[in-house]
């Protein structure tokens, strides 16, 4: 793909999702979409963190954990606090990033289905913990978070108090979905960069990378602390929106399926985790009128594109037509 | 003391049986089975069906549950892992799969019996009571002994039978094992089928003492892991010392930190990170599976 394509395709994805798909759902009048498409967003956000730790070769079902603390930490500093929710996302990202550098530190050395094992126990460490300390009160959770207040430069408003809005779900619709795309923008940019070529190297021989001169602790710990930081910073919005959150917020059904969205849009590719989260949320929503069935239907469609597509939807060929592989 | 002790000799033996299907598994194909927890439940809900419903024999119901689950961990593994190990790039396509399995079987499960928390009658009445030092139901017992009957049949069985003896090659080395003329896709079929088996034995068990409802899949299946993070993944010695050390420390923890609740299973999660992370193969493990 030539780079005036690239552009070309980027600026019809912008045009999509910020003009034509609100304009979409106020023609038609189904504004629960908003919630929906919010939701993809900010999952899709944790889940890019899940694929960048399957880059440097490692399979994380962890990601749950962080976004039940960054979920937390925005809870914790807006209702305890008074601290402005533009502020408390950034820190409760910085707050993941650093918890994962202290835990990776040590089980980053675990490979393949062992690091799978401790990053799952991982979630449940998270679930327990919220539920056993003062400050996040238990089982009860902490509920009626204030809506995010203005934020302002200098006195320059930039973006109004959330509370006087007139359609709260539009803008945390804007909100989430531009995050998406500077999350995935940057995230291009990691992969086509020289920490992206030296992930890959992990992915493929550690021993070898290390051989040559790659410092494989720092890479690893780098890479898993972004993963948590975008864990983070998806967990702590989401707990905005629902304006709550519980030890069971986010679970281990939930570390499973942020892998499963990462899977499902193929490993290979830095946009899969957008299109395996928009796949798979929104084909549970749509499969709701089916009703006690299904959880059948789904796990059953997930089982067939496991066997018919076992590297992701993105290796269809309608996805790539003019080279079969970007950053395989 | 004694008491507390005797609780974890008989919660171990439980979690031993679990553990070890999962291990079995893990050695032969290098599968993590997520579905572990819910072949477990469906265990336990045959038995419920063939023995509390039916009124059948309670042995009966075991052995009902043991083919059922057989058989299913024996169609799994011929229709769904075989294909993906075969065709797919990455190992982790086989652990999204066993995900996908997971949610699978907990769907058919709620459809089948419905989400209702099920129990049976009591195997047998009476309460040992020894010096008021010991105090544990008789049926108790009799379920911890069967436990045990079935860990030692199995290493029996694995140690002195043909079909054991070429399981245990296969995971110790599949090319070799191969090579050697060992049919490999009939001892991987066979051995997914026995280490589902288990599962569901273990379920069948424990219907008559804790009863079964269809949402303990999840929290089975990651106790199971914890028990063979422990021990060491794939190795049979290791998931049957990961087991008992399971259940003596939730037994001890239970116990001394009655006040705190939930308090034992994180302390538990917390130490066991912390022993990984000096001991990643566990306790008997080979290095990196």
């Amino acid at each position: 793909m030539t780079k005036a394509s690239k552009l070309i395709y980027f600026f019809i994805f912008l045009v999509t999702i910020l003009g034509i798909v609100p304009w979409l759902i106020e023609i038609s009048g189904r504004w629960d979409y908003y919630y929906t498409l919010t939701s993809v967003a900010l999952l899709s956000i944790a889940s890019s963190g899940v694929w960048l730790t399957f880059y440097i070769g490692r399979i994380n079902i962890g990601q749950g954990a962080y976004a039940l603390a960054g979920g937390y930490v925005v809870a914790i500093l807006v209702t305890k606090y008074d601290v402005s929710f533009w502020l408390s996302v950034p820190i409760a990202g910085l707050f993941c990033s650093f918890v994962s550098m202290l835990i990776g530190a040590s089980i980053l050395r675990l490979r393949g289905v062992y690091f799978a094992m401790i990053t799952l126990v991982l979630t449940e460490v998270a679930k327990l913990t919220a539920m056993s300390l003062p400050i996040t009160n238990g089982a009860k959770g902490i509920s009626s978070i204030a809506l995010p207040g203005e934020l302002s430069i200098f006195g320059i408003i930039i973006i109004p108090d959330f509370s006087t809005l007139a359609n709260v779900k539009l803008a945390f619709y804007y909100v989430a979905v531009i995050l998406m795309i500077f999350v995935f923008a940057g995230m291009y940019r990691l992969v086509n960069s020289r920490i992206g070529h030296l992930c890959r190297s992990l992915q493929q021989n550690e021993e070898l990378a290390s051989s040559i001169g790659v410092n494989i602790t720092i890479l690893r710990i780098i890479a898993y602390s972004i993963s948590s930081f975008l864990g983070g910073i998806g967990g702590a919005i989401f707990v905005s929106i629902s304006q709550s959150v519980y030890p069971t917020t986010f679970q281990v059904a939930d570390s499973i399926n942020f892998m499963l969205n990462v899977f499902v849009g193929g490993m290979g590719y830095v946009f899969g985790p957008m299109i395996g989260t928009l796949f798979i949320y929104f084909g549970w929503d749509l499969l709701f009128t089916t009703g006690k069935y299904q959880l059948l239907i789904y796990s059953s469609i997930i089982i067939a594109l496991i066997l018919v597509l076992p590297n992701g939807l993105l290796s269809l060929r309608i996805f790539n037509k003019s080279n079969k592989r970007e950053i395989k | 003391m004694e008491q507390v002790l005797t609780n974890g000799v008989y919660l171990g033996a439980q979690y031993a049986l679990i553990a070890l299907g999962l291990t079995l598994i893990f050695a032969l194909m290098n599968v993590l089975n997520f579905a572990h927890g819910q072949m477990y439940v469906l265990g336990g809900f045959v038995t419920y069906t063939v023995y509390g419903q039916f009124e059948m024999p309670f042995v009966v119901a075991i052995l009902a549950s043991a083919v059922t689950l057989a058989i299913v961990g024996a169609l799994v593994e011929k229709f769904l892992f075989r294909p993906v190990l075969k065709n797919s790039e990455r190992e982790e396509s086989s652990m999204l799969l066993a995900a996908g399995l997971a949610f699978f079987l907990d769907a058919v499960i709620l459809l089948l019996f419905g989400e209702k928390q099920r129990g049976v009658p009591k195997i047998i009445d009476g309460v040992m009571n020894w010096d008021f030092l010991i105090i544990m139901p008789y049926d108790r017992i009799l379920i911890g002994v069967l436990a045990i009957t079935f860990i030692v049949t199995f290493i029996l069985f694995m140690q002195y039978s043909k079909p054991g003896r070429a399981m245990r090659a296969l995971a110790q080395d599949k090319v070799a094992a191969q090579l050697m003329g060992v049919n490999v896709t009939r001892y991987s079929m066979l051995g997914f089928a026995l280490g589902a088996m288990l599962a569901g034995i273990a379920g069948g068990l424990l219907v008559s003492i804790v009863g079964v409802n269809s949402g303990i899949g999840g929290p089975i299946s990651i106790k199971a892991f914890m028990m063979v993070m422990i021990g060491g993944a794939g190795v049979i010695s290791g998931a049957i010392a990961g087991g008992f050390i399971l259940g003596m420390l939730e037994s001890i923890g239970l116990t001394v930190l009655v006040a705190y609740g939930d308090m034992t299973y994180l302390l538990i999660f917390v130490s066991l990170m912390i022993f990984l992370s000096i001991r990643p193969q566990g306790l008997m493990g080979k290095p990196w599976g």
